[in-house]
């Protein structure tokens, strides 16, 4: 099916000629007497827009480009049957305060219809930091849960069955201790761990570049990496131990190409890592999965999803020789986009929001959050969650566009502007190997620059009114205010009850264990070689705290100071 | 413009423009908040706008960042936040520009916060709140307003 092209030359050359006369005819004349409104059409990522597309724009692109779902190269979704099989699991993430507040949430969440749970951590925990180091100071259970040990894990997931639902954790530098707590937690319940469903962040590259939690330098960050993909990989089969994340490189100025192409190189450079550790790719790479945004240019974002799946199916079978199907599709949990909410006239980002979830569903996400009407001001309320879900739900039951997968394909314009992203896509990940590959590159700044440099650039497009924020920049409103909306409380009990229940843990605990098991930890990281994860998990379930383990290993491999990009 | 080493990444006041260009800016992120893309677009705006600016970078304590202002002797100390700690830390921030006898540094605060919020940073010693969808001119004239107002030193 290789040379199968979708058109006869006779039919291109035909569309090629008719094409000629309208443009000189009707499309001449009325361009006469009407201009367009803008000399030149483009994508949000550059990409140059006609302005009609034929068959003769798609004749280069094979049928095998495109192939059918659930088989090579994925371009059509992942599944055979796609929404019709399984619809995506609505999964809105959430966390704050105590663990049992954040538990609180997510049984309301599950009663109005979610499907799988997904987990914020406060950023002492995303940091590997004590709820009472002082660097903590004002952040305990602000932006997430606050996790310092085991027994919070415990707390946090109360009630709800491990084994039945799947959980995300959204948890990064820290992920090797908080899956070590999680694991823990379902063996004490008696969990069957080969039953366990769920993913962790854990994409050290991207937090270098562009969502900036760190503790160590960039390669003992990789290499925990490492050591969790290859254990969780035989402990806990059905866990995708890594998300790699476009959508943080999306949420600091990254485009569309960007996105994937650096998310292709980071998952590159894993992939490496895990093989050159001894694992064959195929025993890992099916646990692999993704995290993109869903952002305002909507047939760039759909396009951008099957360019995506395209380059990564290549990627595995072409460059790392996976034979299994399930290590060449690029399964994706998707967020609309954050960046695109306004503080002004708010009720307007629930339109933002409806519109970024249905091209998510056009593109054939597995799974997605859409945000809360009120994001732009705090973490969401219960009534904005409630309405987030609902938005997800009218997609996938009212409006009857779950029953044909991908349905857009096959459309001129989309087939060939997946194509042209495909070929960027390509281009920027030659240069990003020609300059080291992406280890390198991260440690050097370079793509900080280019995310900032894009940030800045879209900047000034909004502030010159080239990019239309409604009800902003465009159709303000000067009557309009922005304060009226009801904001999610911040429980200011929520840090001492932390602090107290850490002194409650230290001091009925064998401290002396503690430290000779820390010990034997840091002797470990000393070696390349060994898996931090069985040490780790010792130490979880000896009551060590997430701030102890985590600067325990500060000892060896010390701290990341980042290069100052402006 | 990558720079390892030091306290912060100087940003040269742009040679175009030079009707600010002694106003001096310290641009800071305060605490354990990684959303640094706005602290970032506003530095180089401001340097746009002629100022001489300094960042110094992520996971910084009111403290750092106090005692940084008081050595690269700036007028304004401009912080952006994210993470829903800006009273907290806006509140310590002040403290030790007061204790340090720096109350002339003028502190400017940005990033995502609610309006509920304003008085009780403007209470504490925050000098101006910039709006998250503020435009470059709004930001620039706000600093130099503040400036203008105190006076130079």
């Amino acid at each position: 099916m290789d040379d199968v092209t979708l058109f006869s030359q006779q039919a291109i050359d035909d569309i090629r000629q008719n094409q000629a006369e309208w443009e000189g005819g009707a499309l001449a004349a009325t361009l006469k007497s009407r201009p367009e409104e803008k000399q030149t059409y483009e994508t949000e990522s550059g990409i140059p827009l006609k302005r009609i597309y034929t068959a003769a724009d798609i004749a280069d692109i094979p049928a095998s480009e495109l192939g059918f779902p659930g088989a090579y190269p994925f371009t059509r979704g992942v599944y055979p049957t796609m929404y019709r099989g399984r619809p995506w699991t609505i999964r809105q993430v959430a966390g704050f305060g105590n663990p049992e507040a954040t538990n609180q949430r997510y049984k309301y969440m599950i009663q109005t219809g979610q499907t799988g749970l997904s987990t914020d951590f406060d950023l002492p925990t995303l940091l590997g930091l004590d709820s009472d180091d002082p660097m903590a100071f004002g952040e305990v259970g602000r932006v997430g849960v606050a996790i310092d040990t085991v027994d919070d894990v415990e707390r946090l997931f109360d009630g709800i069955d491990l084994e039945k639902i799947s959980v995300s954790l959204t948890i990064n530098p820290s992920a090797w201790v908080i899956y070590a707590m999680f694991v823990t937690v379902a063996e004490e319940r008696g969990c069957d761990l080969h039953k366990l469903t769920g993913t962790l962040q854990a994409d050290p590259l991207k937090e270098y570049v562009a969502q900036k939690e760190w503790i160590y330098p960039v390669r003992p960050a990789v290499r925990l990496l490492r050591d969790l993909i290859m254990y969780s990989a035989r402990t806990t089969p059905k866990i995708n131990p890594v998300s790699l994340s476009g959508y943080h490189l999306s949420d600091v100025g990254g485009n569309a190409l960007q996105e994937i192409a650096f998310t292709m190189a980071f998952t590159i450079s894993y992939c490496e890592e895990v093989t050159r550790a001894g694992m064959d790719i195929d025993d890992f790479a099916p646990r692999l999965s993704f995290f993109f945004i869903s952002h305002q240019d909507f047939f760039e974002q759909i396009c951008k999803f099957r360019a995506a799946r395209r380059v990564y199916a290549k990627i595995m079978s072409e460059r790392f020789n996976a034979r299994k199907p399930e290590s060449m599709r690029l399964r994706v949990h998707v967020q609309t986009a954050a960046m695109s909410l306004t503080k002004v006239e708010h009720h307007n980002n629930l339109m933002r929001t409806a519109i970024q979830a249905l091209g998510a569903v056009l593109g054939g996400c597995q799974s997605m959050h859409t945000n809360g009407l009120d994001e732009a001001f705090a973490i969401p309320t219960e009534e904005a969650m409630k309405l987030a879900i609902r938005t997800q739900q009218i997609i996938r039951e009212e409006i009857n566009v779950t029953s044909v997968i991908d349905p857009l394909g096959g459309s001129y314009f989309i087939e060939r502007l997946t194509k042209d992203m495909e070929d960027e896509v390509w281009k920027m990940l030659d240069e990003i190997q020609e300059r080291g590959g992406a280890i390198k590159l991260v440690e050097e700044g370079w793509f900080q620059q280019k995310l900032a440099d894009s940030a800045y650039a879209t900047f000034k497009k909004i502030d010159s009114g080239e990019k239309i924020s409604v009800g902003v920049n465009k159709y303000a409103d000067a009557a309009s205010r922005s304060a009226d909306v009801h904001i999610h409380p911040y429980d200011d009990h929520c840090t001492q009850l932390q602090i107290d229940r850490l002194r409650a843990v230290r001091e009925n605990r064998d401290d002396a264990r503690i430290q000779s098991l820390l010990k034997e930890l840091v002797e470990q990281a000393r070696s390349d070689d060994i898996n931090l994860l069985p040490k780790t998990i010792e130490l979880v379930r000896a009551k060590a705290t997430l701030g102890e383990i985590c600067s325990a290993l500060r000892e060896v491999w010390g701290s990341y100071s980042e290069p100052m990009i402006v | 413009m990558a720079d390892t080493k030091g306290a912060g990444a100087v940003i040269e006041a742009n040679e175009a423009s030079h009707t600010n260009a002694t106003i001096r800016v310290l641009v800071a992120k305060l605490g354990l908040d990684g959303h640094d893309r706005g602290a970032k677009v506003v530095a180089r705006i401001l340097r746009d706008a002629g100022m001489e600016v300094v960042y110094t970078g992520l996971y910084k304590s009111p403290k750092d960042v106090v005692q940084a202002a008081i050595q690269e002797d700036v007028d304004v100390i401009g912080v952006s936040l994210l993470s829903g700690s800006h009273v907290p830390l806006f509140r310590e921030l002040c403290r030790c520009l007061r204790e340090e006898g720096a109350e002339h540094v003028l502190v400017v605060a940005g990033g995502v916060i609610p309006e509920q919020d304003y008085p009780a940073l403007l209470e504490c010693g925050v000098d101006a709140i910039v709006p998250q969808e503020a435009r470059a001119g709004l930001i620039v004239t706000a600093i130099t307003d503040l400036v203008a107002a105190r006076g130079r030193i």
